[in-house]
């Protein structure tokens, strides 16, 4: 336990560091936040655009799928936010600096983890939480407590269970170099996926984000508890209720990948 | 000439070195294939038609699209050697060779659309074509006109890559211009959602700028609702900007040459 | 401190064999090493590229697992008690670096501190220690993107030593410094070694760290320890050979001095090879001023991958220590 607590020394003091260095082009850095947002919120154009056509996708209203966007991407963007420095993850294998890594006396994931905090994809947030207003402004929602203090768990919930399952998918660097490519395609395209309602995807997708990468409790299951909708894939309703529980299960499968895969590193060799 | 056969051929070959990786690639262009693919399904199911496009026009542009983007080279890591070469100063000395820069770096693009049109676009259309349901044109013409937008849509996507790398003489970092440029790229070459879906004016004006010419222009000559009403309308536009952004790149050629030999670089 | 026995490790590469096919081969990357460091004591880890130095290491250090063999390390057993080995070790990659890119250097030993736990008022006195040693003052604030090679090899070494390791192993720490910071390297890591018994493994090319620094020399080749012992005993035996470049005023005919023979020849530029328990250098370089218009001379030494040739040349076996 003492260990954690000199990791969450080093991280804070990390984190205060990178988000000072910004601050002192203050300028600069609000012109990248503006610009980051900007152009995520490009993303949601083609949302836009979609029911600019039709009235309804899935039986989801607009306002409904905003509300999807939102939390999909409030999550992710607080996962990339957190550890988006995992794309330069193989990098890191191959110049060496996961074997400084395991010359430190702290768990290895943590390290890696807490190795970079970037304060400029903060922007990414900021255009979620504009989407997530507009959507609450277009939904007519009947308010409980639960319901309210769902949203912000949802994204917590989300946000761990992105970052579960990019950490999963890195620990592909360990075995091979080339095809990292795939790792983007799951990353960026759960992440995307996520963002519609599930139902409109095909049986097998549905079961895969269901029960294997469970991308769907990142907004779906929330969003149906929130918005008192039934639409539960076939499955016990009661699941939109599983968010949090997902989100530790999920990450105590990514510790387990992550560590075989070190496992297999120390191993097979550098 | 001879020479720009050779260099066409190294850009094949730096691509189908690494099949590893083609297969990932043409892995990822699957899955977001799927992935859109469904999503239009579920909106053609509120209506028949947008734009001019059916659900089978729909599915076959974006599984087309998703083949096209390693042709035309939408993203890729190849996007900013030259940019690298740039702001080392290794430009330099490829500027010496009795090679034209521009038309160099251009045949090996070709090279690698070649292969990318074989290993990646062709297997991503095929494999589309058995899932789902799409429009499958039956006169000739129409497949060999759609050939020649795709084989235009490459010096239009290469003279805007060229112009950006080039920017690395003047800007220290290449990221802001290029995020700028890979964001309208996004929306505007119809990546996202075919053009056809943006209402009316915002429609035409997209096909008009080049980013509808690397993408929009040849699935819109396939599915049979090019701007204008005839392919050739498309066709005059991708030449046009072909043309265009060549220019407009020599003329920045040689403005950062020039910038170059004044910094004794 | 250190033991190693039988140490052995095995690496499996794939090797292309035609256009799609893969060959399993099997590499032993170290073949059965065993030696044994006391405490306190500065040893030199020498090898050609490629003869296994990294892979031992990265053992000692509990980065690699051997496939065979008994190791321990302060008492410890580096595959399985990695986090705990950690804490008691230092590590300075001669090629890494293990400071933080680019945050001031003060904010990387800051950052350590709360790492390795130490206590504040003995990090202040090492810090003070060190900063004094090796004129740190200067650079404190630096970002560490921004420092020269070598002062940044300074921080890497203050940032090994600043939670009082038992053992430190150094992995190239003088490479690409001029010869005045190679020297103060040296003598930093003397003075440690002495003052606070750190315990050393240095890995390095070059000869003159080892001459300076180390009794004991071990030497490895192709994953086998080809020489475990005194480095004056290694001079003795293989490394007599030395080499005088010598440049003439003109082209002439290869020189006949007594004590050396010239083993080639380049315009006015000779090469003169030499034992040094038969001539000295000085005796040489009169012989040849007596004989020739000597404009200018230099002395190579016997290159570590020269011993290692001439080793294996003889057939020598390791000798036990």
């Amino acid at each position: 336990m003492a260990d954690l607590r000199a990791l969450a020394a080093v991280y804070v003091r990390l984190v205060a560091s990178r988000i000072r260095a910004h601050l002192e082009y203050p300028v600069s850095f609000s012109l990248q936040l503006v610009g980051t947002a900007l152009l995520t919120l490009i993303d949601f154009v083609a949302i836009a655009v979609i029911f600019v056509n039709v009235p309804e996708l899935g039986e989801w209203t607009v306002g409904e799928v905003a509300l999807l966007y939102a939390l999909a991407t409030i999550s992710f963007a607080l996962t990339d936010l957190a550890i988006g420095h995992l794309d330069l993850f193989p990098q890191m294998i191959r110049d060496g600096t996961f074997d400084q890594i395991l010359v430190r006396p702290l768990p290895s994931l943590l390290q890696v983890v807490t190795m970079d905090f970037a304060p400029r994809r903060i922007g990414k947030v900021i255009q979620g939480v504009v989407v997530l207003v507009l959507a609450l402004v277009l939904l007519d929602v009947d308010w409980t407590v639960a319901r309210a203090l769902a949203i912000p768990l949802a994204i917590a919930a989300g946000a761990i269970i992105y970052a579960s399952v990019w950490v999963a998918l890195a620990t592909i660097a360990f075995w091979i170099v080339d095809a990292i490519e795939v790792v983007n395609a799951f990353t960026y395209g759960g992440s995307f996926l996520s963002q519609y309602p599930i139902g409109i995807f095909a049986r097998w997708l549905q079961g895969l984000v269901v029960f294997v990468v469970p991308l769907a409790f990142v907004a779906y299951f929330p969003a149906l508890y929130v918005l008192g909708k039934d639409d539960a894939l076939g499955l016990p309703q009661a699941l939109s209720f599983a968010s949090p529980l997902v989100a530790v299960l999920a990450a105590l499968v990514a510790g387990a990948v992550w560590r075989n895969a070190v496992r297999h590193y120390r191993s097979a060799g550098g | 000439m001879r020479l720009y056969f050779e260099l066409a051929r190294r850009g094949y070959r730096r691509y189908s070195a690494y099949p590893a990786a083609t297969v990932a690639g043409l892995f990822t262009n699957i899955f977001f294939g799927l992935l859109l693919a469904y999503i239009l399904l579920a909106v053609y199911a509120e209506t028949d038609e947008i734009g001019g496009y059916d659900v089978r026009d729909a599915i076959a542009y974006v599984w087309i699209s998703q083949g096209l983007f390693s042709v035309v080279a939408i993203f890729g890591p190849s996007w900013f050697d030259l940019a690298i070469r740039v702001r080392s100063g290794d430009v330099a000395t490829d500027l010496q060779r009795p090679l034209d820069l521009q038309l160099s770096t251009l045949a090996q693009d070709v090279g690698r659309a070649w292969y990318q049109l074989f290993f990646r676009a062709i297997p991503q259309f095929v494999l589309g074509a058995i899932i789902f349901e799409i429009t499958i044109p039956n006169e000739a013409g129409r497949w060999l006109l759609f050939a020649v937008s795709i084989a235009l849509a490459i010096p239009v996507s290469f003279g805007i890559r060229f112009m950006l790398n080039l920017c690395s003489f003047w800007l220290l970092d290449h990221r802001g211009p290029t995020l700028l440029a890979l964001a309208l790229n996004n929306v505007l070459s119809g990546m996202i959602v075919p053009l056809a879906f943006f209402p009316g004016s915002l429609d035409t004006l997209a096909r008009l700028l080049p980013f509808a010419s690397m993408l929009q222009a040849p699935i819109d000559i396939y599915v049979g609702e090019p701007i204008g009403g005839n392919a050739a309308t498309a066709l005059t536009l991708q030449v046009g900007w072909a043309v265009a952004l060549y220019l407009m790149g020599r003329m920045m050629l040689a403005a950062g040459t020039r910038k170059l030999v004044l910094q004794g670089g | 401190m250190i033991e190693l026995e039988g140490i052995e490790k095995r690496f499996v590469v794939r090797v292309k064999t035609g256009r799609l096919r893969r060959e399993r081969r099997e590499v032993m990357a170290v073949a059965g090493i065993s030696f044994s460091i006391e405490p306190g004591a500065m040893v030199g880890y020498v090898g050609p590229n490629g003869a296994g130095k990294s892979t031992t290491v990265k053992m000692l250090t509990g980065i690699l697992v051997p496939s065979a063999g008994r190791l321990r390390v302060g008492g410890l057993d580096p595959p399985r008690q990695r986090i705990e080995l950690a804490r008691r070790i230092g590590v300075v990659f001669g090629q890494r670096s293990q400071l933080w890119w680019d945050l001031p250097l003060a904010d990387s030993f800051d950052l350590l501190r709360h790492i390795y736990r130490v206590p504040e008022r003995r990090h202040r006195e090492n810090l003070d220690r060190f900063t004094q040693t090796l004129a740190l003052d200067d650079f404190l604030s630096t970002p560490v993107r921004q420092l020269s090679l070598g002062q940044r090899m300074r921080g890497e070494l203050t940032a090994a030593l600043l939670h009082d390791p038992e053992i430190v192993f150094l992995d190239e720490p003088t490479i690409g410094l001029d010869v005045v910071a190679k020297a103060a390297v040296r003598e930093f890591l003397a003075e440690v070694n002495r003052e606070r018994g750190v315990t050393v493994l240095l890995t390095t090319h070059d000869l003159a760290d080892i001459e300076r620094l180390c009794s004991r020399l071990l030497i490895i080749d192709h994953g086998r320890l080809i020489w475990d012992g005194g480095l004056d005993e290694l001079k003795r035996r293989y490394g007599q050979e030395r080499t005088m470049i010598v440049d003439l005023e003109e082209a002439a005919p290869p020189l006949d001095v007594p004590g050396a023979r010239v083993v080639r020849v380049d315009g006015p530029r000779q090469w003169l090879s030499f034992r040094r328990d038969e001539t000295s250098a000085a005796e040489l370089t009169a012989a040849v001023a007596a004989r020739s218009h000597l404009v200018d001379l230099a002395i190579e030494e016997t290159e570590i991958e020269e011993i290692v040739r001439r080793i294996y040349a003889t057939g020598a076996t390791p000798p036990v220590s």
